[in-house]
C-alpha cells in the first residue's frame, strides 16, 4: 500500500541553504530514516544523512524533525501527521557541514577534557567487587548512545554558541556523573565542573531529558545530585569520600 | 606526492570498533606513534550493536569453567575447521581482557557476590558471557573509546581508505578520503591493522549497517593477503522479520539464553525436531529436561534453542519452507509466556524498546517475529595464530576482518572477546614491528594519481548505472543464490552476475559534488563489496560438502575430505582462484580437550 510522504528537507552547506520539497513512496512500518533512502536511492543520490544501527543504538541519525529533535531512525511514519509536509532540518545547535550532517567536533573536544577514570589497584585474584545496587545509577548513565540530542536541545548552547567554551553541556554532564559517582573512582572533578564545565550555567529546565532517546534521567539523576556535590561539598572531602565510596549522594532513589 | 594531504604515524589502525580501538591502544602502550582511522564518527562502529555478551572462562557462575572447556566449545561449534592455536589463546586470554575492561570503567551486570554475572549462550557449556543487560557491545565501544581518548591517540574521523601503499612487498600506508569534503588523503606508516569488520552488506537482509562493506577484505586480497573460510559466511538466526523496512535488524540471542524458545505456527518448539548426531549427546531431547537446565547444568542437557548459531538458521529455515512460519515469513521467539514481564525489561531492556518502537509489539505478552539475517564473517583474512601477522609484510588483521578463530561456525559471544583478544595483540606485534622498520616509507610513482584517477571516475559525464540500484541487485543475488542453503547451480548463477555487476560499476554515475556524497562513497565501496561477494560465492562453490556456516543442498552432509582442509582465496590479476589448503595438525593434548 504505497502512500506519499511530503518531505521538506534542508539541503545546503556552511555558507546556506534552503528547504526543498520531495515526494517520496512509503509504506506501513517505515521510519523516517527508511524514507531519506527512498529519496536517495530514486532522486537525491547526494543527499547527506548520517545513520548507522537503523535501531536508535548509535546515535548517528539525529536531526530536527517539525522542530524536534529526534532519532530518525526511531521516527516512525505512522507517528507523524503524514498529511502535512514534514520538515527535517540538521541539528541547529552543531554548525552544518550538508544537508542533516553537522559538524559535532564539539563533543569530541569536550570529551578529550574529562579527566580519566580512576581505579585502586585491582585485588589479588584481580576481580573488582562491586554491589549491583551500587552501580544501577551508573549503568543508566552509559546507556548514553552520543546522539547529542541533549546537547542541541538545550538553550545554553543552541542560543548561544560563545558558551561552547565554557559549558561541557548534559552530555557531558551525564559522563561526569557516570564518573563521580562509579564505585571505583577515586578522580575528583568537582572543582574543574564548577570552574570550567559550566555546571552553574544549567537552569534545571530539564528539556534535555525529554529528548533523551535512553530515556535517561538527565536533569534528575545526573545534573542535580552533580550541583549538590559541587556546592554542598566542594570543602568538605570526608563527605565527598563517603558519598563515593558508597555511589549515593542523590537525592532522589 | 606533495598535492594529496598527508600524515604519518609508525601504526596505522584501519577500523575503530572494539578491534579496532583495543589494537590501538596496544600499539600506543608499546611506544608507537598511532593513529586511528575509522569510516564514521567514533564510537558509532557495528560493535555497538553487539547485544549479548563477551564469552570468557572467568567461572564467576559455573566455577567448574575454564579455558579448556571455553576452547573445546568453540572448537566444536566451528565444527573443527578453526585455527586452533587462536582458539586456545583465544579461551585463555578472554577472562584478563574482560578484566582489563573493568578497570578501565565498563560496568558489567553482577552476581549476588559482586562478581561479574555471566549468562548462557548458544554452544557454551556454561554461563559465561560477561554481560550489561543487552547492550554489552556499546559498553565495551564506549570504554575503549574514553580510554583510548585518555592515552592520546590519534583519531581521525569520518574517512574512508580504498587501497593500501606498498613499497615492494611490504605494506608502507594507505590512501583514502575525507568523507565530508571529499579531498584526497595519504597516510603513510610502518605497519597497518586492518580492523575493519565485515561484509554484511552483501546481502538483503543484513544486521550490518552501511559500513560493512568488505574494504580491508578487499584491501587485503588486493596487497597480496589470502583469505579464508569466506563460505562459512553466518547467519544469524534471529532478525527481526516485520515491519519489512527493519527486516534484518539483530534479536539478540539473550533472548534464547535467558529461556526464550522458538515456535512455529502451531506454536510447537520445533528446536526438538533439529538435533545433530554432533551434539544429541549434550543436547536435551525433552522440554522438562530443557528447561532445568537454566538452573541445574549438571544433570541436565542444554535447551536445543542453545544449539550454535548454523544449527538454530537452517531449523528456522527449514520450518518456514514447510508452510510453518509466522505471518510474515519467520518463525516465532517467544519469552513471554517463559519469563515474568519485569525480568524481561530488566534482563532485555534494549529489545523490548527496539519491538515496542520498531514493530508496535510488546516482547512482555506477544511472541517475536524472527528469522535469520546475514550477520557475520566467520572466514576472512588469513593471520597467524599467535601475532595476527597477514601474509604480506607488515599487514596486521584482527576482529571480524581476520578469519581463523572461528572456524566454520562463530559461537555468540566469542565476537566481542576475539576483538579484545586479537586487537591487542595485532596492536603489540604491529608496534614492534613498526620498530624494525628504518628509513622512508616511499610510494611508487603515479600510484596516488591512479588511485585518485579511479576513485573521481563515478563523476565522469559518460556514465549510466545508479550505485543504489547496483547495490539492490547485488543484495537480492546474494540472498538469493548465496544464501543458508545453496546448490551448486546458484552459486554459479551468482558468481557470473556478481561479474555482469563488476562491468556494471565501470559505467557508474553519482550526481552531486564529492562533498559529504553517499552515492558517491557507495559506488566506491561496492568495487570492494563486490570482491568480496564473488570470493564467498567461489569459495562456496568448491566446498561440496555441509559444515557450519556453510549448507549445500547437494551436498547436504559432512564429508570427512574436507574436515581438515580451508578454502583459500587470492587475487590473481583481476581474477579469484581458490584452492583446499590442509590445517596443521592439532597437539595431542588439545586434541585431548575435544572429548567429554
Ligand atoms: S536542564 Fe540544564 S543541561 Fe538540560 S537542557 Fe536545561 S539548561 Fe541545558
Ligand atoms: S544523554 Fe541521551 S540525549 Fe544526550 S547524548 Fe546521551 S543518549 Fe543522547
Ligand atoms: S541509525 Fe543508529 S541511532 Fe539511528
Amino acid at each position: 500500500m504505497a502512500r506519499v510522504a511530503k518531505l521538506r528537507i534542508w539541503r545546503g552547506d556552511a555558507s546556506g541553504g534552503q528547504l526543498h520539497d520531495y515526494d517520496v513512496p512509503w509504506e506501513e512500518g517505515m521510519v523516517l530514516l527508511d524514507v531519506l533512502h527512498v529519496l536517495q536511492a530514486t532522486q537525491a543520490g547526494d543527499l547527506a544523512v548520517r545513520w548507522n544501527c537503523k535501531a536508535g543504538k548509535c546515535g548517528s541519525c539525529s536531526a530536527e524533525v517539525n522542530g524536534k529533535p529526534r532519532l530518525m531512525c526511531m521516527t516512525r511514519m505512522s507517528s507523524l501527521d503524514t498529511t502535512q509536509p514534514i520538515t527535517v532540518a540538521p541539528m541547529k545547535t552543531f554548525p552544518v557541514m550538508r544537508d542533516l550532517v553537522t559538524d559535532v567536533s564539539f563533543n569530541f573536544e569536550m570529551a578529550k577534557r574529562v579527566p580519566a577514570f580512576k581505579p585502586p589497584p585491582r585485588p589479588p585474584d584481580g576481580k573488582y567487587r562491586m554491589m549491583q545496587e551500587d552501580i544501577d545509577r551508573v549503568q543508566e548513565f552509559h546507556k548514553c548512545i552520543e546522539c547529542f540530542l541533549c546537547q542541541d536541545v538545550c538553550h545554553v548552547i543552541r542560543d548561544h554558541p560563545e558558551n561552547k567554551k565554557v559549558f561541557a553541556g548534559p552530555r557531558f554532564f551525564v559522563r561526569y556523573a557516570a564518573l563521580e559517582m562509579h564505585p571505583l573512582d577515586t578522580n575528583d572533578r568537582r572543582e574543574l565542573l564548577k570552574e570550567q564545565m559550566g555546571l552553574g550555567m544549567c537552569n534545571i529546565t530539564k528539556c534535555c531529558t525529554e529528548v533523551c532517546p535512553e530515556g535517561i534521567k538527565i536533569t534528575d539523576n545526573a545534573i542535580i545530585p552533580l550541583k549538590e556535590r559541587v556546592v554542598d561539598e566542594f570543602f568538605d572531602p570526608v563527605r565527598w569520600v563517603w558519598s563515593k565510596v558508597t555511589g549515593g549522594g542523590s537525592k532522589e532513589g | 606526492m606533495a598535492e594529496y594531504e598527508t600524515h604519518e604515524h609508525d601504526v596505522l589502525v584501519i577500523g575503530a570498533g572494539g578491534a579496532g580501538l583495543r589494537a590501538a591502544i596496544e600499539s600506543s602502550a608499546h611506544g608507537a606513534d598511532t593513529a586511528l582511522i575509522c569510516k564514521s564518527l567514533l564510537g558509532k562502529a557495528h560493535t555497538v550493536m553487539a547485544e549479548g555478551g563477551i564469552a570468557a572462562a572467568l567461572g564467576n557462575v559455573w566455577p567448574d569453567d575454564n579455558w579448556k572447556v571455553h576452547f573445546r566449545d568453540t572448537m566444536r561449534g566451528g565444527k573443527l575447521l578453526n585455527n586452533w592455536r587462536m582458539a586456545q589463546i583465544h579461551a585463555q586470554e578472554a577472562p584478563d581482557r574482560v578484566l582489563e575492561l573493568e578497570e578501565w570503567g565498563a560496568l558489567f551486570d553482577r552476581t549476588k557476590d559482586g562478581l561479574i554475572l555471566q549468562r548462557d549462550f548458544g554452544g557454551h557449556r556454561y554461563a559465561r558471557l560477561a554481560h550489561v543487560g543487552d547492550r554489552t557491545g556499546l559498553e565495551m565501544i564506549r570504554t575503549l573509546q574514553q580510554h583510548a581518548v585518555h592515552k592520546g591517540i590519534t583519531v581521525y574521523m569520518e574517512c574512508t581508505l580504498v587501497s593500501l601503499l606498498k613499497d615492494g612487498d611490504r605494506v608502507c600506508g594507505a590512501f583514502g578520503y575525507w568523507r565530508e569534503s571529499g579531498k584526497f588523503v595519504v597516510f603513510k606508516a610502518k605497519a597497518v591493522v586492518l580492523a575493519t569488520g565485515g561484509i554484511g552488506k552483501a546481502w538483503e537482509f543484513t544486521s550490518n549497517s552501511w559500513e560493512y562493506t568488505g574494504d580491508g577484505v578487499a584491501m587485503a586480497l588486493e596487497a597480496g593477503a589470502d583469505l579464508i573460510d569466506m563460505e562459512c559466511y553466518q547467519f544469524h538466526p534471529t532478525g527481526m522479520v516485520w515491519p519489512h523496512s527493519v527486516r534484518g535488524i539483530l534479536v539478540t540471542e539473550s533472548v534464547r539464553g535467558d529461556g526464550g524458545v522458538l515456535r512455529n505456527s502451531s506454536g510447537r518448539r520445533f528446536m526438538f525436531d533439529y538435533i545433530p548426531e554432533f551434539f544429541k549427546k549434550e543436547t536435551a531431547d525433552s522440554e522438562a529436561e530443557a528447561d532445568r537446565w537454566y538452573t541445574e547444568k549438571k544433570n541436565n542437557r542444554r535447551p536445543p534453542e542453545l544449539l550454535p548459531r548454523d544449527e538454530v538458521a537452517r531449523a528456522i529455515n527449514s520450518e518456514v519452507k514447510a508452510g510453518r512460519g509466522s505471518p510474515h515469513g519467520g518463525v516465532f521467539l517467544d519469552i513471554a509466556t517463559r519469563r515474568d514481564p519485569e525480568t524481561i525489561k530488566r534482563r532485555l531492556p534494549s529489545m523490548y524498546h527496539q519491538f515496542k518502537e520498531l514493530a508496535d509489539v510488546d516482547i512482555t505478552t506477544t511472541p517475536m517475529e524472527i528469522g535469520p539475517t546475514a550477520h557475520y564473517m566467520n572466514g576472512g583474512v588469513r593471520v597467524d595464530g599467535e601475532g595476527s601477522a597477514t601474509a604480506v609484510p607488515g599487514l596486521f588483521a584482527a576482529g571480524e576482518v581476520a578469519g581463523g578463530l572461528h572456524g566454520a561456525n562463530r559461537l555468540g559471544g566469542n565476537s566481542l572477546s576475539d576483538l579484545l583478544v586479537f586487537g591487542r595483540r595485532a596492536g603489540a606485534y604491529a608496534a614492534d614491528y613498526a620498530k624494525s622498520v628504518k628509513g622512508p616509507l616511499p610510494v611508487a610513482a603515479g600510484r596516488l594519481e591512479a588511485l585518485a584517477r579511479e576513485a573521481l571516475a563515478p563523476f565522469d559525464p559518460g556514465g549510466t548505472e545508479n550505485p543504489y540500484l547496483l547495490h539492490q541487485e547485488l543484495q537480492r543475488t546474494m540472498q538469493s543464490d548465496v544464501g543458508i542453503i545453496r546448490t551448486e547451480h546458484e552459486l554459479r548463477r551468482a558468481v557470473e552476475k556478481i561479474g555482469e555487476l563488476r562491468a556494471r560499476l565501470k559505467r557508474v554515475r553519482v550526481e552531486g559534488h564529492r562533498q559529504f556524497n553517499p552515492g558517491w562513497h557507495l559506488a566506491l565501496d561496492l568495487r570492494s563489496l563486490l570482491v568480496c561477494a564473488e570470493a564467498v560465492a567461489r569459495a562456496a562453490i568448491e566446498r561440496k560438502e555441509s559444515r557450519g556456516g556453510h549448507a549445500r543442498d547437494d551436498h547436504p552432509k559432512p564429508d570427512p575430505a574436507f574436515a581438515k582442509v580451508n578454502m583459500v582465496v587470492r587475487k590473481d590479476g583481476e581474477a579469484l582462484r581458490v584452492s583446499a589448503e590442509p590445517i596443521g595438525e592439532m597437539p595431542a593434548e588439545l586434541k585431548a580437550l575435544l572429548e567429554g
